[in-house]
């Protein structure tokens, strides 16, 4: 009788798991659905979830019709440039501040802090003005600049340096290897698990990225995918099955990252806490 | 004497070798970090009490921005629909990211796929989603209202196009988008409660919806405090999600503080305005970051 209960229960908790799980996962089905039909069936009733004769042409198609090629050119450019100079200054940065010992260390780690919990909204317009100043608005520099220096990568590097034993340091210093000499050849190898937490949240982030690349791009041929969709959108707002083909397109580099390197987003999220 | 004047400055010379070392790994990501974060934020700062339009010269004009943007019908509406859409976003999203916490707390056959997949919309990119989101919602067309049709509702609302729904439609994207991230936060807590305490009050013969709220939820208070304080920092600050999907509308029905930050800023180039409206948002998410380190320490020691 027990057993008969707790199985029922057992079974009822799964089905409920296993609603929820195909309804969050519904817009996804819809999209790739719709991204195979003519445009005249995108909206059929009832929904026809696979379509008869996929048209898998829609996905050549909307290459031709937008720069799409060009624009996710740009965005990995902008990608793999921000996550590299992220990941060498914060690793750098947080060496200093987990491993150093010096005066103005903790009133500028207290600069880092505050400016985490700011909104970028807070200060997106001077931001831009200082750009202007700098000439910058309308080049890749300005995207760069933005947010290869974020407080959020200091942030988790040190969380996971100071994990790193300080009498490895000492071991290292007796030996006669410079703070240099420790940061490259101890605390970098030992820290990679931490690297690649934050190349994927920098992945993630950058690709992703829709307000920066608007705020701040106009020329057509320094847009990112995430701008050419929305172009996508206002050229050809009724095609629903291309709009969808290309969302989809622009959803695959980081669904890829996703599957491949789900340990470190779990990871990410439990070390640091931050939503980035 | 001689020996300890060496001493000390050797010492001197080595701590001021340790200073220049310790800048020299800090600088090259803190000039970066001064040029476009820091110095902006300061400059957020003054620009509230300035009245400038980045073309002529900028006057200082005390706190008539606040009571600008306080007398401002579109900024009032927007600060309610900020306030609405947290409560609604925090509350939902906490339910069902507890919810599938616990759902996936017990070994079920295919959780590593359950787990991924209701993370992955964090992760999808928000032009995307509110792509598809609009598509799904559209009044007429759209397969929600299809199948609410096919459920008996003769008239489904409008979502998007209606002023009444635009914001509820809002918030179930964002708690879809949201639930899985915070669904990790409660299931490595979940994980961290001592299996003997469950032991123990079986034994003493509770039933599992008596563990729940006697063992489960007390020992999650901490999660539940960290959740619901990152939860509102984010709801507040919501901007591009809501840029996709209504742009603020229909008509101002789900403008938020950041869209209004945004329209100042870049539309009307009013930037004393958009300053201090960014100061409000800053004030609320400031107060509520202070609360949490305060409570959080104070849940430290309570461990």
């Amino acid at each position: 009788m027990i057993e008969r209960k707790k199985l029922s229960t057992r079974y009822i908790f799964y089905v409920i798991l296993l609603l929820i799980t195909v309804v969050t996962l519904l817009p996804f089905a819809w999209m790739f659905s719709a991204s195979l039909k003519p445009e005249m069936e995108v909206f059929s009733i009832p929904i026809k979830w696979i379509p008869d004769n996929p048209l898998w042409k829609n996905y050549s198609l909307i290459w031709r019709k937008i720069p799409l090629g060009l624009f996710t050119f740009n965005s990995a450019k902008l990608t793999v440039l921000i996550t590299i100079i992220q990941l060498l200054t914060s690793s750098f940065a947080a060496y200093g501040f987990s491993k150093c010992r010096f005066k103005a260390r903790d009133i500028l780690f207290v600069c880092y802090i505050i400016t985490i919990a700011i909104p970028w909204q807070v200060y997106m317009l001077p931001q831009y003005i200082i750009m202007q100043k700098f000439r910058l608005i309308d080049t890749h520099v300005a995207l760069i600049l933005m947010q290869s220096f974020t407080a959020f990568g200091v942030f988790l590097l040190k969380q996971f340096y100071q994990s790193i034993p300080d009498e490895l340091m000492e071991a290292a210093r007796i030996d006669g290897l410079s703070e240099y000499g420790i940061y490259a050849r101890i605390v970098l190898p030992l820290s990679k698990p931490a690297m690649a937490t934050l190349t994927i949240f920098s992945f993630v982030t950058v690709w992703n990225d829709f307000m920066g690349p608007m705020i701040y791009l106009n020329s057509t041929s320094l847009k990112t995918i995430q701008l050419g969709i929305r172009m996508f959108i206002s050229l050809y707002s009724a095609e629903y099955n291309l709009i969808m083909a290309a969302s989809l397109v622009a959803l695959i580099p980081v669904f890829i990252m996703y599957v491949g390197f789900q340990k470190f987003f779990v990871q990410g999220v439990a070390t640091s806490g931050l939503k980035v | 004497m001689n020996t300890t004047q060496h001493h000390d400055r050797k010492r001197m010379s080595l701590e001021r070798h340790n200073t220049l070392v310790g800048i020299s790994f800090i600088l090259p990501n803190f000039i970066g970090f001064a040029c476009f974060t820091l110095i902006p934020v300061i400059f957020s700062f003054i620009l509230s009490f300035a009245s400038w339009d980045g073309f002529n010269a900028m006057k200082i004009i005390g706190f008539a921005n606040f009571s600008g943007i306080f007398s401002d019908r579109v900024f009032k509406a927007a600060l309610s629909h900020t306030f609405t859409y947290s409560v609604f976003t925090v509350f939902f999203s906490m339910l069902m990211a507890l919810l599938l916490a616990v759902l996936l707390n017990r070994k079920v056959i295919g959780t590593n796929f359950f787990r991924s997949a209701v993370f992955f919309p964090y992760v999808a990119s928000i032009v995307a989603v509110g792509a598809v989101w609009n598509a799904m919602f559209m009044k007429d067309a759209g397969p929600i209202n299809a199948f609410l049709r096919l459920a008996g509702i003769a008239n489904p609302p409008g979502w998007f196009a209606s002023v009444a729904w635009a914001m509820p439609a809002i918030i179930i994207v964002s708690v879809w988008k949201n639930m899985g991230y915070f669904m990790l936060i409660y299931l490595a807590a979940l994980q961290n409660i001592p299996q003997s305490l469950y032991e123990a009050a079986s034994i003493d013969g509770a039933n599992a919806w008596n563990k729940f709220w006697k063992i489960t939820m007390p020992m999650l208070t901490p999660s539940h405090f960290f959740v619901f304080m990152m939860l509102t920092i984010n709801s507040f600050k919501v901007f591009d999600l809501i840029f996709v999907l209504t742009g603020g509308g229909p008509g101002i029905a789900t403008k938020v503080l950041a869209n209004y930050i945004y329209d100042q800023s870049f539309t009307a180039w009013n930037f004393g305005k958009a300053s201090a409206a960014s100061m409000i948002l800053f004030l609320i998410v400031g107060t509520i970051t202070v609360i949490q380190f305060r409570a959080e320490k104070k849940f430290n020691d309570f461990l």
